[in-house]
C-alpha cells in the first residue's frame, strides 16, 4: 500500500493543526489523543517490515511539476524505514512526555503544534526520494526547530540561541541546495534512488568536488560537525522535550541521514571518505573535551550527542561493511538511550528544580522508575553488555582493528571518545540517583514524576536492554536493510548475536580499556568541574561560536552602514540614483557593442504632427521651470493630450481614448488636492540644479539613441501579426487589443486589475488615518 | 452656490453617459472600446454629477461603497475564468462561448466568458476611480470646512 507513505506524514501534520483547538477543548488531556498520531504512523510503517526485510522498497509518486522534475516522491527502503520508525516511535513518547512535563502551560497547544509539525517534517525528510522534496522538508525542520528552541520567547537568550540554530543550519542548507542542483544537473534526475545508481557518472564529473563540499556544508551544519558544532549545545534553550527529540531521533540525525542517503552516489573517491572521517573524528574529540567540563546534566548530554554525531560521521567515512553496520547499530542504540536520558533529566529538573550534577544525589528512592530508566540508558550508553550499546561499540572496534597504517588514528580517536563518553554517561545517568541523598539542598522536595513522564523513558530504556539480549528482530528488519541501502547493495542478512561478540579478542580488550577508563573519568569528575570555568573561559575567544558572533556583528554593521548611505529618505536622492545607475549601465552596454545608427525613414513631412511635437516639448519645459501648480497641471495635461493625439494619429484608438480619459480624470483628482498642497519652494542649491540637469540631459540622450536603434531592430516577425491573425477565428473579436486583453492574456489582465484593487486599498490605508483624525476633530467640534 | 450649467448637464447627461459606457464596453471586442475605457467613461459620468451637485450626490447614485464595487468586479473576473476549467482544455481563463444569436437593434450577439471578464474589468475600474475621487473629496471638504471655520473664528474675534 504505497499511499501510506504520504498518509503517515499527513496524519502527523493534521494532528499538529488540530492540536491548539484540541487543547482548548480538552485541556491538557489532549496529549493523550495527540500521541496516537505518531504511534499510528509508527504502526503503519512497522506493518511494512516484511517487505523491507525482503529488500523491496515501496514507492509513492505524485507528479506535480513535471518539467522541473519537482514531484512528490516518497520511498521506503531499509534506511528510511529505520529512521521513520525511530522518528514516529520516539515521537509518540515525546508527545506523551510533553503532556506531563508542560502540564498546565498556557501555550501547550501551540507547543504541540510546533512539535508535531517538526515531527511531520522530519518524517517527510526521511521518506523523501526527491532532492527538492527533501530540501523542502529539511528547511521545514529548520524553521520548526527554530520555533521550538525559541519557545520561551520572552527570554532574550532563548531567542538568540534559536536564531543561531536557524542561521547556521539555514545557511548550510543554502550550500546544500546548490550542491543538490549540481548533483541533479550531473545525474539528470532529481530522484535520489536513481542518482544513487549513477555513482560512477557523478564521480567522473568535473563538479564532483563541488557537489561533495556543498552537500557536506548542509549535512555538517545540520549534524553539528566541527566547526558548526556550537549551535547544538545552545539548542538546549528549548523546553526539555524538544531537546529529547532533537538530539535523539530528529534534527541532528538529519545530517547523518543525508550523508547515509546519498552515500552510494558520492562515496568511493577518497575525498568523501576522508572529509567524513576527519571531521567526524575532530567533532568527537572536541565534544568529549568540552563535555568533561560541563556541570549541567542537560549540557553533558548535549555534548555526548555531539560526540555520537562525530562517531557516526567518522564511521560512515571509514565506510567498510563493519563500520557502516556499527554506525546503524550505534544510531539505533543512541536514539533509544538519548531520548530516555533527556526525558529523565527533564523529569529530574521538573521534580527537583535543578539540573546541577553537583547537587543531584541519591534520588533513587524518591524517583525509582525514573532512576531505573536513567540507569539502564546510562549503562547502554556506556556500552556495557548485555545492552544494545555494547553491540554498537564492539562493532566500532571491530571496524577499527581492520584499519591499517595511518588510518589507525581513527581507532585511537574512537577509543578515546568512547572512554570519555562512558564517563559522561555515568555522570549524567547514574550520578544523580546514587550516593547519599541530600534532598534538603534541592530547590524542590523530589518525588516520582507522573506516569506520562516515566512511561516513555522506561519503555525506551528497557527496549535498549531487550534488543541487546535478542538483537534478532532489529538486525533482521532494520540493520541489514539499512546497511544495504547505505551501501547501495542487495540485502544480506547478518547474524548479530550478543554472545558471538563476547570472545577474547582485540575488540573485547579495547572494550575493557574503555570501561576502566570510563570509570576513571567518572570518579575524577570533581577535578574537571573544579577547573571548568577557567578552562572554558580561556578557550572561548578562539572557539567557533566567538567567530560566529564576530561574523554576525559584522553583518549587522555592514547592513546598517549601507542602509544609512543608500536609504536617505529623500525622493530626490532615490530618483537620482535610479536614473544615474540606469544611464551608466545602458551607456556602458552601448559603448561595448558600439552599434551603428541606421538611416531613419522619417516619412512624409506632416505639419500637424510636427506642430504637436513642438507643443509637447514646449509644455515639458514649462512643467520643469514653473513653480505654480496650475501651470504644472496645465503643462502635464498638454503633454498627455498631445501624446493621446499622437496615438490616435498612428492608429491606436484604444490607447488614445484611454489616455484621454485618464488625463481628464487626473485633472479632476488633482483639483481636490491642490488646495491642500504647500506652495512650491526651492531648496536645492544651483549646483544641484546643474548636476540634475546634466543627468537628465544624458538620460534623455541615451533614451533617444535607444529609440533610434529600436527603429532598425527587427527580430522575428512581430508577434502582433500572429495575434491579429488569430484574433477573429480563436477569440471571436475583431479588435486585437481587446481580444489580447480579455482572452489571450486574460490572466495578465486579471493580475493588473488585482493590482488596481490593491492600489485602491493602499489609498484607503494612506488616507484613512487622516480621515479618522478629521472625523474625530469633527465630532469634538460638533459636541462643543 | 452651485454652477447651474454644470449641475444640470450632469443630471441630464448622466444616464446617457452610462449607456454610452456600456456600449463602449460591449463593442470593445470588435471596435475600439472595452472594459478599461468603458469603466473610465462610467466613472466620469459619476464625477460629472459630483462636480455639479457635490460628491455626496454621486455617492448616493452609486448606492454601493466603491470598495464593495471593487470586490464585485474582481469576483466577476474570477468567476468568468471558471467555465474554462470544465472545457476540453481544463484550463483557467480558456474562453467559452454561447452559440451566436440575433437580437433586434443590437444585431448578431456573441456572448462568452471574455465579455463577462471585461465586465469585471469595467466594474473594477469604476470602483477604483470613484474610490480615489471620493476619498480625496472627503479630505478636501474637511480641509475646506476647517479652514472656513478658522476664518470665521478669526473674523468673529
Amino acid at each position: 500500500m504505497p499511499e501510506l507513505l504520504i498518509l503517515c506524514p499527513a496524519i502527523i501534520f493534521l494532528a499538529g493543526f488540530v492540536a491548539p483547538t484540541l487543547r482548548r477543548a480538552l485541556g491538557d488531556r489532549a496529549g493523550y489523543l495527540l500521541c496516537l498520531a505518531p504511534f499510528a504512523a509508527c504502526g503503519l510503517l512497522l506493518s511494512q517490515a516484511g517487505l523491507i526485510n525482503e529488500g523491496a522498497g515501496i514507492e509513492y509518486s505524485l507528479v506535480w511539476f513535471e518539467a522541473l522534475g519537482a514531484s512528490i516522491d516518497f520511498r521506503l527502503d531499509g534506511l528510511s524505514f529505520m529512521m521513520a520508525v525511530l522518528v514516529t516511535g520516539i515521537g509518540g513518547f515525546i508527545i506523551l512526555y510533553t503532556q506531563g512535563y508542560m502540564h498546565g502551560h498556557a501555550y501547550l497547544g501551540r507547543f504541540f503544534l510546533y512539535l508535531l509539525l517538526f515531527m511531520g517534517a522530519m518524517l517527510g525528510l526521511v521518506l523523501a526520494d526527491n532532492l527538492l522534496l527533501l530540501f523542502v522538508f529539511w528547511e521545514l525542520t529548520s524553521i520548526t526547530s527554530y520555533l521550538l528552541i525559541g519557545f520561551n520567547h520572552e527570554a532574550k537568550e532563548s531567542r538568540w540561541k534559536a536564531l543561531q540554530a536557524l542561521l547556521v543550519t539555514g545557511l548550510g542548507a543554502m550550500g546544500m541546495l546548490a550542491g543538490f542542483i549540481l548533483l541533479a544537473l550531473v545525474a539528470g534526475t532529481w530522484k535520489i534512488s536513481e542518482i544513487n545508481g549513477l555513482g560512477a557518472l557523478v564521480q567522473a564529473s568535473p563538479f564532483y568536488t563541488a557537489i561533495v563540499l556543498l552537500v557536506l556544508t548542509g549535512a555538517f551544519t545540520k549534524s553539528a560537525q566541527v566547526p558548526f558544532h556550537f549551535w547544538l549545545p545552545n539548542a538546549m534553550a528549548g523546553p526539555t522535550p524538544v531537546s529529547a527529540f532533537l538530539h535523539s531521533a530528529t534534527m541532528v540525525k538529519a545530517g547523518i541521514f543525508l550523508m547515509a542517503r546519498i552515500n552510494p552516489a558520492l562515496s568511493g573517491s577518497g575525498l568523501w571518505e576522508y572529509m567524513l572521517a576527519i571531521f567526524g573524528g575532530l567533532t568527537l574529540l572536541l565534544a568529549m573535551f568540552l563535555g568533561l567540563f560541563q556541570k549541567d546534566v542537560k549540557s553533558i548530554l548535549a555534548y555526548t550527542t555531539l560526540g555520537v554525531l562525530g562517531i557516526l560521521t567518522m564511521l560512515l567515512g571509514i565506510g567498510s561493511t563493519y563500520a557502516i553496520k556499527a554506525m546503524v547499530v550505534f544510531l539505533i542504540g543512541h536514539a533509544l538511550y538519548k531520548a530516555t536520558l533527556f526525558m529523565v533529566v527533564g523529569s529530574i529538573d521538573h521534580e527537583t528544580g535543578t539540573r546541577d550534577v553537583r547537587l543531584l544525589r541519591g534520588l533513587r528512592r524518591a524517583m525509582p522508575l525514573t532512576a531505573l530508566a536513567g540507569g539502564l540508558a546510562a549503562l547502554s550508553m556506556s556500552g556495557l553488555p548485555p545492552f544494545f550499546g555494547f553491540i554498537g561499540k564492539e562493532l566500532i572496534y571491530k571496524a577499527g582493528v581492520k584499519l591499517s597504517g595511518l588510518e589507525m588514528v581513527f581507532l585511537a580517536v574512537a577509543l578515546l571518545g568512547n572512554l570519555v563518553m562512558m564517563g559522561l554517561a555515568l555522570k549524567a545517568g547514574i550520578g544523580p540517583f546514587f550516593g547519599k541523598a541530600n534532598h534538603e539542598a534541592l530547590p524542590k522536595k523530589p518525588h516520582e514524576a507522573p506516569w506520562s513522564m516515566w512511561i516513555g523513558p522506561v519503555v525506551l530504556a528497557v527496549l535498549g536492554l531487550v534488543i541487546g539480549i535478542m538483537p534478532f528482530w532489529v538486525t533482521e528488519f532494520m540493520v541489514s536493510p539499512a546497511l544495504a541501502a547505505i551501501q547501495g547493495a542487495e540485502v544480506v542478512h547478518l547474524e548479530l548475536a550478543l554472545w558471538k561478540l563476547v570472545k577474547p579478542n582485540l575488540p573485547l580488550l579495547l572494550s575493557g580499556i574503555t570501561v576502566l577508563g570510563g570509570f576513571f573519568v567518572f570518579l575524577n569528575r570533581a577535578r574537571f568541574w573544579a577547573v571548568a570555568d577557567r578552562v572554558l573561559a580561556a578557550i572561548r575567544p578562539y572557539g567557533a561560536e566567538a567567530m560566529y558572533e564576530r561574523i554576525f556583528n559584522a553583518t549587522i554593521w555592514l547592513s546598517k552602514v549601507q542602509t544609512k548611505k543608500l536609504q536617505t529618505g529623500r525622493l530626490h536622492d532615490y530618483i537620482f540614483v535610479i536614473i544615474g545607475a540606469t544611464s551608466l549601465l545602458v551607456a556602458w552596454t552601448l559603448l561595448k557593442i558600439a552599434p551603428t545608427l541606421g538611416q531613419i525613414e522619417f516619412g512624409d513631412f506632416n505639419p500637424a504632427v510636427t506642430v504637436l511635437m513642438a507643443i509637447i516639448i514646449a509644455a515639458t519645459f514649462l512643467v520643469v521651470i514653473s513653480d505654480k501648480y496650475f501651470t504644472i497641471l496645465g503643462g502635464l495635461g498638454t503633454i498627455g493630450f498631445g501624446v493621446a493625439l499622437l496615438f490616435a494619429f498612428y492608429g491606436a484608438p484604444d490607447l488614445a481614448i484611454t489616455q484621454l480619459m485618464a488625463e481628464a480624470l487626473v485633472v479632476v483628482l488633482f483639483m481636490f488636492v491642490i488646495y491642500g498642497l504647500p506652495p512650491i519652494r526651492r531648496f536645492s542649491q544651483s549646483r544641484t540644479y546643474r548636476r540634475d540637469a546634466l543627468l537628465a540631459g544624458v538620460f534623455g540622450l541615451i533614451i533617444a539613441i535607444l529609440a533610434w536603434l529600436a527603429v532598425d531592430l527587427q527580430l522575428d516577425s512581430p508577434i502582433s501579426n500572429e495575434l491579429a491573425a488569430m484574433s477573429y477565428p480563436e477569440g471571436k473579436g475583431k479588435n486585437v487589443v481587446n481580444v489580447i486583453l480579455v482572452d489571450f492574456r486574460a490572466l495578465d489582465t486579471f493580475g493588473e486589475i488585482t493590482v488596481v484593487t490593491a492600489a485602491a486599498l493602499g489609498i484607503a490605508a494612506l488616507l484613512s488615518s487622516r480621515i479618522r483624525k478629521r472625523s474625530a476633530a469633527q465630532t469634538e467640534r460638533d459636541a462643543s | 452656490m452651485k454652477w447651474f450649467v454644470l449641475s444640470q448637464s450632469g443630471r441630464i447627461l448622466f444616464p446617457w453617459l452610462i449607456v454610452l459606457s456600456l456600449i463602449v464596453l460591449y463593442r470593445g471586442h470588435n471596435l475600439p472600446g472595452g472594459g478599461f475605457i468603458g469603466g473610465l467613461l462610467c466613472a466620469a459620468a459619476f464625477i460629472l454629477v459630483g462636480l455639479g451637485d457635490g460628491m455626496d450626490a454621486a455617492r448616493r447614485r452609486l448606492y454601493l461603497r466603491p470598495v464593495t464595487v471593487l470586490g464585485i468586479g474582481l469576483g466577476v473576473a474570477v468567476l468568468s475564468g471558471l467555465p474554462g476549467l470544465f472545457s476540453d482544455k481544463h484550463s483557467y481563463f480558456v474562453d467559452q462561448w454561447l452559440p451566436g444569436f440575433t437580437l433586434p437593434l443590437l444585431g448578431d450577439m456573441h456572448i462568452g466568458t471574455p465579455l463577462i471578464f471585461d465586465v469585471g474589468v469595467f466594474i473594477v475600474v469604476v470602483g477604483f476611480v470613484l474610490h480615489s475621487v471620493f476619498s480625496l473629496d472627503y479630505l478636501a471638504q474637511t480641509d475646506h470646512r476647517s479652514e472656513n471655520e478658522k476664518q470665521e473664528e478669526e473674523e468673529g474675534a
